[in-house]
C-alpha cells in the first residue's frame, strides 16, 4: 500500500503494523487482549467500589482513580488503530506519533491521579476529617462496611497486579511506552487498593488519620511515575534522542546504526540522528565516503537495507552521503559500546 | 533488558509479599482488639453507664421540644430505648440543625436527631447513620431518615445502626 517503487528493500517503510515482525504482531494481539481485559476489570471495579464506597478517603479516591485508569487502555486501543494506516502525502512520516500522543494521555492520567490522591488526603489530614465507616445490612446480616471494603479491595486488586506485570513485559517487546505507562497505572491501582485496606483497618482501630496517610504515601509513588512518563512522552514528541521503552537510557540502536554504517568498506565516518516515533524509529544516517571513493546509488541503497535489517524498530531510514559530517545535525551517540 | 523486566517483576512481587504481610499483621491486630471498629475518641465507652449527649432539633413527628424543655417524638422514644441498652443517661441539648452541627464540630455532642434526611448538608460535621426509616418529603418523593453521630466514632455509629436495624426488623 505504501510504495509501489521497486527500489525499496524487503523491509520497506510502511504503516506501524507493517513494521512488526511475527513476534511483535503476536505481542500486539496479546496487548490488545490485556487492554480489553483491563477495561472490563476496571469498569467492574468501579461499579463494585461505588456500591460499597462509604465516606472513606481512599475509597472515594479509589473510585475516581478507577475512572482515570480507563484512559491509558483507551489511548492504547485508539493509537494502535491509528498506526494501521500507511504513510501518505498528508502524513509523510506515517501515523506512528499516535503512540506518543497516547503516551502523553496516559502520563497525564497518572499525574492527575497522583495529584488528586495527594490533594484529597492532605486536605483530609489538614481539616482533620474523621472518616465514618458504619454498618451494612447484607441479606439480613449486619456487617461492618469496613470489612466489605477490604474484601472488595482484595478482590479488585488481583487484576491490576497480574495485568500490570504482563503489560510491563509486553511494553519492552513492543517498545510500547503507552503499555509501559499503563503498567505504571496498574501498579497505581493495586497499591492504592492496598493503601485503602490499610487505611480502613486503621480507621477500624480508631486511627482516623490512617486512611489519609496511607493514601498520601501511595500518591507520592504515583506522582513520581506520572512525572517520569510525562517527561518521557514530551521528550519523545519533541524529538529527543531515541530512548529505551522505559525512558531509562538512550537507546543502543543509535550506536548500532552508526557502527553498522561504519562497517561498509566505502564509509569513512558515520553519524545518525534517531528519533522515536512511537514503536518505530526514524533514522537519518549521514555518511562520509572514504577519500577518493564515490559510492554508487546501489551501495547507498544497500547500506539503507542493511540498517533496516538491524531491528524491526529501525523502520524509516534515510542514508545521506555527505562530504563532511554536518556539525549541527550530527552528534555522536551518547552511548559508547 | 529482559533481565531488567525480570528484576522489576521481582521487585513488584516482593512488594506484594510485603504488603500481604502488612495486611495480615493489621488483620491480626484488628482481630485482637475487642471492639472493632473502635471510636477515635471513645464516645461509646464514655456513654456506656454514663452520659449520652444528644442534640435535638425540633421536627415533628420525629422530635418535639416543649416550652418547658421536655422532649418527645418517635426518635426520642427510639433513643431512650437505645440508651437503655448501654445503660446511658441522655442529656438533651435542643437547638437548630446548624447550631447542633457547630456544637458537634466542637465535640459537645455525641448524637444529633431531628428527622434528618440523608441528604442534609452537614456531612463534614456530622456522620450519618444508614437510613432507618422512609418518609414522604414535601415534594412527594420518599426521603430517607437518618440520625447524626460524631464523625470518627465508629463504634458508637455501628452500635446505634445495629440497634436501629433491629428495631426496623431488618436483622
Amino acid at each position: 500500500m505504501s510504495s509501489s517503487e521497486p527500489e525499496g528493500g524487503e523491509e520497506d517503510t510502511g504503516s506501524g503494523h507493517d513494521a512488526f515482525g511475527a513476534a511483535q504482531r503476536d505481542a500486539l494481539q496479546r496487548a490488545f487482549r490485556l487492554e480489553w481485559i483491563t477495561l472490563a476489570w476496571m469498569t467492574g471495579t468501579a461499579v463494585l467500589v461505588a456500591l460499597v464506597a462509604g465516606q472513606s478517603q481512599a475509597m472515594r479516591a479509589a473510585w475516581a482513580e478507577d475512572m482515570l485508569s480507563l484512559l491509558p487502555p483507551i489511548a492504547f486501543l485508539v493509537a494502535t488503530r491509528r498506526i494501521r494506516k500507511a504513510p501518505n502525502r498528508r502524513h509523510p512520516y506515517g501515523y506512528h506519533r499516535s503512540i506518543g500522543v497516547a503516551h502523553l494521555v496516559a502520563a497525564i492520567a497518572l499525574l492527575t491521579m497522583g495529584a488528586y490522591l495527594a490533594y484529597d488526603s492532605v486536605a483530609g489530614l489538614v481539616t482533620v476529617e474523621r472518616p465514618p465507616i458504619g454498618l451494612t445490612v447484607l441479606f439480613g446480616h449486619a456487617i461492618w462496611s469496613g470489612w466489605l471494603m477490604v474484601i472488595v479491595m482484595v478482590v479488585t486488586s488481583i487484576g491490576p497486579v497480574i495485568l500490570g506485570l504482563k503489560k510491563l513485559k509486553l511494553s519492552e517487546q513492543l517498545h510500547d511506552k503507552v503499555l509501559f505507562a499503563d503498567a505504571d497505572m496498574s501498579k497505581a491501582d493495586w497499591t492504592t487498593a492496598v493503601a485503602t485496606i490499610a487505611g480502613v483497618l486503621g480507621v477500624g482501630l480508631g486511627l482516623w488519620w490512617a486512611d489519609a496517610t496511607a493514601a498520601l504515601l501511595v500518591s507520592v509513588s504515583i506522582l513520581r511515575d506520572g512525572v517520569k512518563n510525562l517527561r518521557g512522552s514530551i521528550g519523545g514528541l519533541t524529538d529527543t534522542e531515541a530512548r529505551t521503552y522505559d525512558d531509562s537510557e538512550p537507546h543502543p540502536l543509535t550506536r548500532q546504526i552508526e557502527v553498522r554504517a561504519g562497517q561498509e568498506p566505502w564509509v569513512g565516518e558515520a553519524a545518525a540522528r534517531v528519533r522515536d516515533q512511537g514503536h518505530v524509529f526514524h533514522a537519518e544516517v549521514f555518511v562520509v565516503p572514504r577519500p577518493g571513493v564515490e559510492p554508487s546509488v546501489r551501495q547507498v541503497a544497500d547500506l539503507r537495507d542493511r540498517i533496516h535489517e538491524l531491528d524491526w524498530k529501525v523502520h524509516d531510514v534515510v542514508v545521506a552521503p555527505v562530504p563532511e559530517l554536518p556539525p549541527r545535525q550530527t552528534f555522536r551517540s551518547t552511548l559508547r559500546t | 533488558m529482559e533481565s531488567m523486566v525480570k528484576t522489576m517483576s521481582w521487585t513488584v512481587m516482593r512488594q506484594v509479599r510485603h504488603l500481604i504481610l502488612l495486611g495480615v499483621l493489621l488483620l491480626v491486630v484488628a482481630g485482637c482488639q475487642g471492639n472493632f471498629p473502635a471510636d477515635a475518641r471513645g464516645s461509646l465507652d464514655r456513654a456506656t453507664e454514663g452520659e449520652l449527649r444528644v442534640g435535638i432539633a425540633e421536627n415533628a413527628p420525629w422530635t418535639e421540644v416543649a416550652p418547658d424543655g421536655s422532649v418527645s417524638g418517635t426518635e426520642v422514644e427510639l433513643l431512650n430505648d437505645y440508651a437503655e441498652t448501654i445503660d446511658a443517661e441522655i442529656r438533651w441539648i435542643p437547638g437548630g440543625e446548624n447550631v447542633l452541627a457547630a456544637e458537634m464540630k466542637e465535640g459537645n455532642l455525641d448524637l444529633v436527631i431531628g428527622g434528618l434526611a440523608s441528604d442534609v448538608p452537614w456531612t463534614s460535621e456530622i456522620a450519618l447513620t444508614r437510613p432507618y426509616a422512609t418518609a414522604q418529603g414535601p415534594d412527594g418523593n420518599p426521603v430517607d431518615i437518618v440520625m447524626g453521630v460524631r464523625p470518627g466514632e465508629n463504634a458508637l455509629l455501628v452500635d446505634l445502626e445495629r440497634y436501629l436495624a433491629e428495631r426496623a426488623g431488618e436483622l
